[in-house]
């Protein structure tokens, strides 16, 4: 069973909703699980302290419950002390998780962790990772196709990973009228657009 | 515990308090048990006669003959003792054939049959509002098949199905039909002799009656084998004591069941619906009409997941359940809404709500109020839609 303070979050949750024009975003999880979040931050330039947060959930209580205590947990810190923060500090702070939901709180730091990373490329603070296809096929793992709730490289959309000079060539099976292109496509850029080291990225669809 | 609105009644249902009263008897005054007392004494002697009685009763809502009745604990006993029992006796014939909605519980046998390596079972698909198609029975049958098991009505979705037409097949094709009625007993018509049923299964916890009593229907001349030893006569399918305080119960739940609950039960169902699929970008699981059984609601709401909506409507002392992943001790979405061909999301979201005699229109708008305020929340704070 939860505790009351999960369901104090789960009925009452902080920092629930959107930023305009955040500094950095990241969606995680998945449709096909039912536990999807997404992360909004707005952060000092300067000093890297984490101005604002807000998030967004498609999930059960405890998936809010983690979220939401996760954000007034970072909320205030440097985008550095944020990243030390563990699933393990969640389930504290709720007084305790049931075993099945401990994956909740995994997924509330890792969407942190995917947004802050996401500002980091963005603004020249990731150390360049060796750019290898390995890298791009893991990130692109994360990229899921709502219609049949697999990732898109299981789903066997991703048909080719190649890179060269630090131009990424993908090649896709996604048909024009496939439900989520749109979505899928946007996502791609997200996740791989923007690795230190990626100076283009070309994708090109198998004709159906 | 305060006041509940109780919609979880496919899972069980509160006992009628004439039902208690006669359980109550069948402990407390006449609590002899029948086996022990072929030639014995009072108490004995006239729970024998009571029982044969209440099979009597249990045995006329089915058009069955008293003597095809055998009591067993639940529903899960019956799965096992009908699959297994029919297979075992016939060892010859390795096939089964059943469907993809069925309960995960009669499923599981089929896996265990399997992994012992020499049945094999055919899982037919169904529409998209769960019926099972009569043809696709047909054509699956073999000359290794020796049993067809579906149920009546779907647990999650409400679905009749023509199972008439099935028990048809079955018998012209000589394969033995096991029909799961617990969903469907005294709501919808049964008869066996009618539609061809060789073993039905019946479980009073769902009409009213205690727990932990149910009833095999085995047609006369029809050979199980059984499941554990125990008692002196081989002829006997389950043997063991009698649970004759649940069993007098189980009878007293068939004979006071009135039919015009079930009227009420549409009622209240059609309001449901009618009602919660006013709330934008939803949709019923299952078909409507008399295709569906009259105490089942099914809707899935869209960008909510329903574990949240669970939660929080029994936070409001509403008893319902989802196909959420979420909520299944496995986090996998429910195996019937996926075989419609629908979206894992559409089981996420998915809630059931299952009515009884008991429920009132008040509870309804209750529901309905409830319903609509908490789908709002959970989507104001969903990043989907």
């Amino acid at each position: 069973m939860y505790s009351k303070k999960v369901i104090k979050y789960f009925m009452h949750p902080k920092n629930v909703g959107e930023i305009k024009n955040p500094d950095a975003k990241a969606t995680e999880g998945s449709l096909a699980c039912g536990d999807m979040i997404t992360i909004y931050l707005k952060i000092d330039s300067k000093t890297h302290v984490i101005t604002d947060i807000k998030f967004k959930s498609y999930g059960c209580a405890a998936n809010i419950a983690t979220t939401s205590v996760m954000t007034e947990m970072v909320k205030g810190k440097t985008i550095q002390e944020a990243k030390k923060l563990e699933f393990k500090d969640i389930t504290k702070a709720l007084g305790g998780l049931p075993p099945m939901k401990i994956h909740c709180s995994i997924l509330a730091i890792d969407g942190l962790k995917t947004a802050i990373r996401n500002y980091e490329e963005r603004h020249g603070l990731a150390k360049p990772e060796d750019l290898n296809e390995s890298i791009l096929r893991s990130r692109l793992r994360k990229v899921i196709d709502p219609k049949v709730g697999k990732d898109i490289v299981t789903a066997g959309i991703v048909q080719n990973v190649t890179i060269k000079n630090g131009a990424v060539r993908l090649l896709l099976k996604l048909p024009e009228d496939h439900e989520f292109r749109d979505n899928i496509l946007e996502e791609i850029d997200e996740r791989i657009g923007h690795i230190p080291g990626v100076k283009k990225l070309n994708i090109e669809f198998i004709k159906q | 515990m305060s006041r509940v609105i109780y919609l979880d009644n496919a899972e069980t249902t509160k006992i009628d308090p004439e039902v208690l009263k006669v359980v109550d008897k069948y402990s407390s005054e006449v609590y002899g048990l029948p086996s022990a007392t072929e030639y014995g004494e009072a108490l004995g002697m006239q729970i024998r006669k009571d029982i044969e009685q209440a099979k009597e009763t249990i045995a006329k809502a089915i058009n069955a003959e008293p003597e095809e009745i055998v009591f067993t604990s639940d529903e899960v006993e019956n799965d096992n003792l009908a699959v297994k029992g029919v297979c075992f006796a016939n060892p010859k014939k390795m096939h089964i054939i059943t469907s993809k909605i069925e309960r995960k519980s009669l499923l599981d046998i089929f896996r265990s049959l399997e992994a012992i390596g020499c049945f094999k079972t055919t899982y037919l698909d169904v529409d998209k509002e769960g019926f099972v198609s009569p043809e696709d029975v047909e054509k699956a049958i073999t000359d290794k098949t020796v049993l067809v098991a579906l149920h009546h009505v779907n647990h999650e979705i409400g679905t009749i199905q023509d199972i008439e037409r099935i028990g048809e097949t079955c018998k012209r094709r000589n394969v033995i039909f096991y029909v799961d009625a617990t969903q469907s007993f005294l709501k919808v018509p049964v008869n066996v002799k009618k539609m061809g049923i060789d073993i039905l299964s019946i479980s009073a916890d769902k009409i009213h009656g205690p727990k932990g009593v149910a009833a095999l229907c085995v047609r006369n001349g029809l050979k199980l084998q059984r499941l554990f030893e125990g008692g002196e006569s081989k002829d006997i399918v389950r043997p063991g004591y009698t649970n004759t305080p649940g069993v007098m119960g189980f009878a007293k739940a068939v004979k006071i069941y009135n039919k015009k609950a079930n009227e009420r039960m549409k009622k209240m169902r059609d309001y449901l619906i009618d009602e919660l699929l006013k709330i934008n970008d939803t949709h019923l699981n299952g078909p409507d009409g008399d295709k569906r059984v009259c105490n089942n609601v099914n809707i899935t709401f869209k960008y909510v997941e329903g574990e949240a909506l669970l939660l929080y409507l029994s936070l409001k002392g509403i008893v319902a359940t989802t196909g959420s992943a979420c909520f299944s001790s496995t986090l996998k979405p429910s195996h019937v809404i996926m075989a419609l061909g629908s979206r894992h999301e559409d089981a996420h979201g998915s809630l059931r709500l299952t009515l009884s005699k008991f429920n009132t229109g008040n509870e309804m708008k209750e529901t309905v109020k409830s319903i609509r305020e908490v789908v709002g929340r959970l989507r104001e704070i969903s990043p989907l839609g």
